[in-house]
């Protein structure tokens, strides 16, 4: 087999800053036919290696200051940038993690795969026209014609992704680079969008350089694989030797943080119900006055039953109306309809006066830990803001706080700083002391380790679960993530466009799941195959007995 | 102009940003000079060798510039180089006074506007109907009504530019409604004064600060049209448009009338809009970044 891409020796430098570099000696390659999977959290380096590759750093801000690529035997450093502007697309592209900027919202789709063979110099555009077709229908996009036509925001996510991979592959090029493909995706499409990889990987015999920082996705594809940490490379291996026999404790922690797909044994007692939801429906109506009126059901009569000491997960993809389910139980929106009972007291259709006294029993934890406190104010006044706002003396609130930070497992001396002073993972942390400051009933969590890495998410899983114990609160967990909620929930609800379609404890959801949907989700959970927790794989996958029908 | 607020820039670094911007940036750093300068003028007019600007003086008039008449003398014989200086006091009162009610005012209505659905339909109609009124008709409206004076002139400037106030503050406040920490602070029981006032009005202020330059800039701009036009100022007192405006008739004779006032006025004008453009470039994450 022959070399790709070889990558030597790599340190990329701040310009004008004595940071330490971000890429630091940095060396792999890949062969023809072959995937290495970069893994790492945020801040590794893994996007910045792949932008040197393509040569698109930022010359301002960044430097190389050592070391070799070379992609099918050409340097890329020496390379002018004419002559890497003929390599991009013909010889080595990029797939990036959100598919909707990749692409110009104000042309046709077919006219922007056509350009890449057009500045490639493709003269004919009978030619250009039948190899887009022709590429179309290889990335299983159903109608192409009128796919051809159509405009970025008429094709979902999937379809927009599928788009990207086939303007990369459209000139054969040796190497692609993926960072983060399938991030942005759900898992259902998640799964198709990696096997059509897998599959175009195979067909053309191309080296596949796939950026990702799940442990699930790698375990799918990855030939072999390369960690990355703090700019560093911490090991390079074959798929099944890092992930079975890691060679350092830094990768072995990361691979010990996925969450496999493996319901927790529910061994918790719970208390009396704290919150009980009957028939809850939201409709968002669009247009009104001089407009057609258009109304969207978000969440169609849902029930639930929450009691205390238990976290209950509720799982779907976008657009299932589950945070709106969640934002009407924290009455962040007015339902439309149903009873949502709170320790006794009907709050679904309040008013706002009427609902103060009973707001602090439910409180939410966000997805966007960056967005979730106020720059401006300090730690302590950010968490002791609820309960001044009950009345409770400012001495008193940092007393507690104070406490609270030591919950969450954060030094009471930070009560002083200010938010960015944080990391994601601590800001979450406390946003969490926030929500308890007020000593709620009910926590919702929505999304609340969605945008952490998987080290930091698996220590806030275990906050909220030991929260949960010490303070026996009732928890409703939020996520996208079956693997995710199957680690934390005792039981778990499956929504889908707004109905919840099967809802039962952890174990019966994932091991034997009713529903066609749930099935589905599980079937499409990356890297089910594998028992991250014990270094093995699964002798028989999670949900593997169920016969299982993915084509749709 | 859309502005949405970062939340991760803290204000307090802001200063010293702007210190840098400037130091790294000569025309701001010229405007800042030429500003202070200005306003030090302003301030110390009586103390910088002028007379009385509206003291006639008939023995002495339409003279080019003596050692006792630095700028010369007007047609009435007042010396134009404190006319010139007492000048920049109006204008810059002008200037403050119109930019600090258009921003109270639009900081008011926008606040209520992006808070509430309904006054919001209400109150932009409103105010799409006011912006439709240009300043120096309604000046020329207001000045046979009631007369020119201070009061009339600072209406005139106000009316027409507060309804860009409160669109802007409108749209940050929409824009905050929807940000977590907003939510977080609703689901905590916080009162709307408090939740307006810690959590949403804070965050105007940087979008306000650009927008009060602006402001500041056009006032004295329109201050000077109107006075020209003779819809401003009563003649006497001592600005930029009413001195250009006597003057002009006299271009050919006295050509410093018009030249004096119209060089300081441009020079203001065009400081304020640089060191505004430099606010921008540092408070608007989305241009800024580049300091």
């Amino acid at each position: 087999m022959s070399i790709v891409l070889e990558v030597k020796n790599l340190t990329i430098g701040v310009r004008g800053a004595a940071l330490p570099p971000p890429v630091n000696d940095v060396s792999f390659s890949i062969e023809a036919g072959e995937t290495l999977c970069i893994v790492g959290e945020s801040g590794s380096g893994k996007s910045l290696s792949s932008l040197a590759i393509m040569g698109l750093l930022d010359r301002h801000a960044l430097r190389v200051d050592a070391g070799d690529i070379t992609v099918d035997g050409q340097n890329i450093l020496a390379a002018s940038s004419e002559k890497l502007r003929r390599m991009r697309a013909s010889t080595m592209s990029m797939v990036f993690q959100e598919p909707m900027t990749a692409l110009n919202p104000v042309e046709r789709v077919g006219s922007q795969i056509e350009e890449v063979l057009r500045v490639h110099g493709e003269r004919s555009s009978r030619r250009r026209r039948a190899r887009v077709m022709e590429m179309l229908d290889a990335v299983h996009l159903p109608e192409p014609e009128r796919i051809y036509r159509s405009y970025p925001h008429q094709l979902s996510g999937g379809q927009r992704q599928r788009i990207v991979i086939c303007m990369a592959l459209i000139l054969n090029p040796k190497m692609l680079i993926a960072d983060e493909p399938t991030t942005a995706l759900d898992v259902t499409t998640q799964k198709q969008i990696l096997a059509l990889i897998q599959e175009m990987k195979d067909r053309f015999n191309t080296a596949v350089l796939f950026i990702t920082h799940d442990f699930g996705v790698v375990s799918e594809i990855a030939d072999r694989i390369a960690v990355m940490n703090r700019g560093k490379l911490v090991e390079v291996g074959s798929r099944d030797d890092v992930l079975s026999y890691p060679k350092t404790d830094y990768t072995r922690m990361l691979v010990l943080s996925v969450p496999s797909l493996v319901p927790r044994e529910s061994t918790s007692e719970f208390g009396e119900v704290v919150l009980s939801v009957k028939g809850l429906t939201k409709t968002f109506s669009s247009g009104g006055f001089l407009q057609k009126s258009r109304s969207v059901d978000a969440v169609k009569a849902a029930d639930l039953e929450l009691r205390r000491n238990e976290i209950l997960g509720i799982v779907g993809e976008s657009g299932s109306g589950k945070t709106t389910l969640a934002r009407c139980l924290a009455r962040l929106i007015a339902p439309s309809k149903g009873v949502i009972n709170l320790k006794g007291v009907n709050i679904s259709d309040l008013r706002e006066r009427d609902l103060r006294p009973h707001r602090k029993n439910i409180q939410v934890v966000f997805q966007d830990p960056f967005r979730s406190l106020n720059a401006r104010m300090r730690i302590k006044n950010i968490i002791t803001e609820g309960l001044t706002n009950y009345g409770v003396s400012r001495r008193e609130g940092y007393k507690k706080a104070a406490e609270l930070m030591h919950l969450v497992g954060l030094d009471e001396a930070m009560l002083d700083r200010f938010p960015h002073q944080f990391s994601g993972g601590q800001r979450q942390r406390i946003c969490i002391a926030r929500a308890l400051a007020l000593e709620p009933d009910v926590l919702v969590a929505d999304e609340a380790v969605s945008a952490l890495d998987v080290s930091v998410q698996r220590q806030v899983l275990d906050l909220l679960d030991d929260i949960r114990a010490k303070r026996s609160i009732a928890v409703l967990f939020i996520t996208h993530d079956l693997r995710v909620a199957g680690r934390i929930c005792d039981r778990i609800m499956v929504m889908k466009d707004g109905d919840i379609v099967e809802a039962g404890t952890s174990s019966q959801v994932l091991g034997a799941p009713h529903h066609a949907y749930t099935r589905q989700l599980i079937a499409s959970a990356p890297g089910r195959h594998w028992d991250f927790e014990n270094f093995r794989p699964f002798p028989v996958a999670p949900g593997e007995d169920i016969s299982i029908d993915t084509q749709q | 102009m859309t502005h949405i607020p970062d939340p991760h820039v803290r204000p307090p670094s802001r200063m010293r940003l702007f210190v840098l911007h400037a130091r790294g940036n000569w025309p701001v750093t010229v405007s800042i000079v030429i500003l202070l300068l200005l306003v030090l003028m302003a301030v110390f007019a009586p103390l910088l060798g002028t007379v009385d600007p509206t003291h006639i003086n008939p023995v002495a008039r339409m003279m080019g510039p003596t050692a006792e008449n630095w700028f010369g003398t007007d047609p009435l014989g007042r010396d134009i180089y404190s006319r010139v200086l007492y000048g920049a006091r109006t204008s810059l009162v002008i200037g403050v006074v119109a930019a600090g009610a258009s921003l109270v005012l639009g900081l008011g209505i926008g606040v209520i506007a992006g808070y509430f659905r309904l006054a919001d339909m209400i109150i932009m109609r409103i105010m799409d109907g006011i912006m439709s009124v240009p300043s120096i008709v309604l000046a020329v409206a207001l000045v046979a009504v009631s007369g020119s004076n201070m009061g009339t002139v600072l209406v005139a400037i106000i009316v027409p530019e507060f309804p860009r106030v409160v669109r802007l503050v409108r749209g940050v406040i929409l824009n905050l409604r929807s940000e977590p920490f907003v939510e977080a602070a609703i689901s905590l029981g916080t009162p709307l004064p408090s939740l307006l006032w810690r959590h949403m009005i804070p965050n105007t202020t940087a979008p306000l600060i650009i927008q009060g330059s602006f402001i500041l800039a056009s006032a004295i701009l329109t201050e000077a049209a109107l006075s020209f036009l003779g819809v401003g100022l009563p003649a006497n007192v001592p600005s930029w448009g009413n001195i250009m405006s006597e003057g002009r008739t006299y271009f050919q004779l006295l050509p410093g009338m018009i030249f004096f006032p119209g060089i300081v006025l441009a020079l203001t004008v065009l400081s304020i809009n640089l060191i505004g453009d430099a606010l921008r470039d540092i408070l608007d994450p989305k241009l800024g970044g580049r300091v």
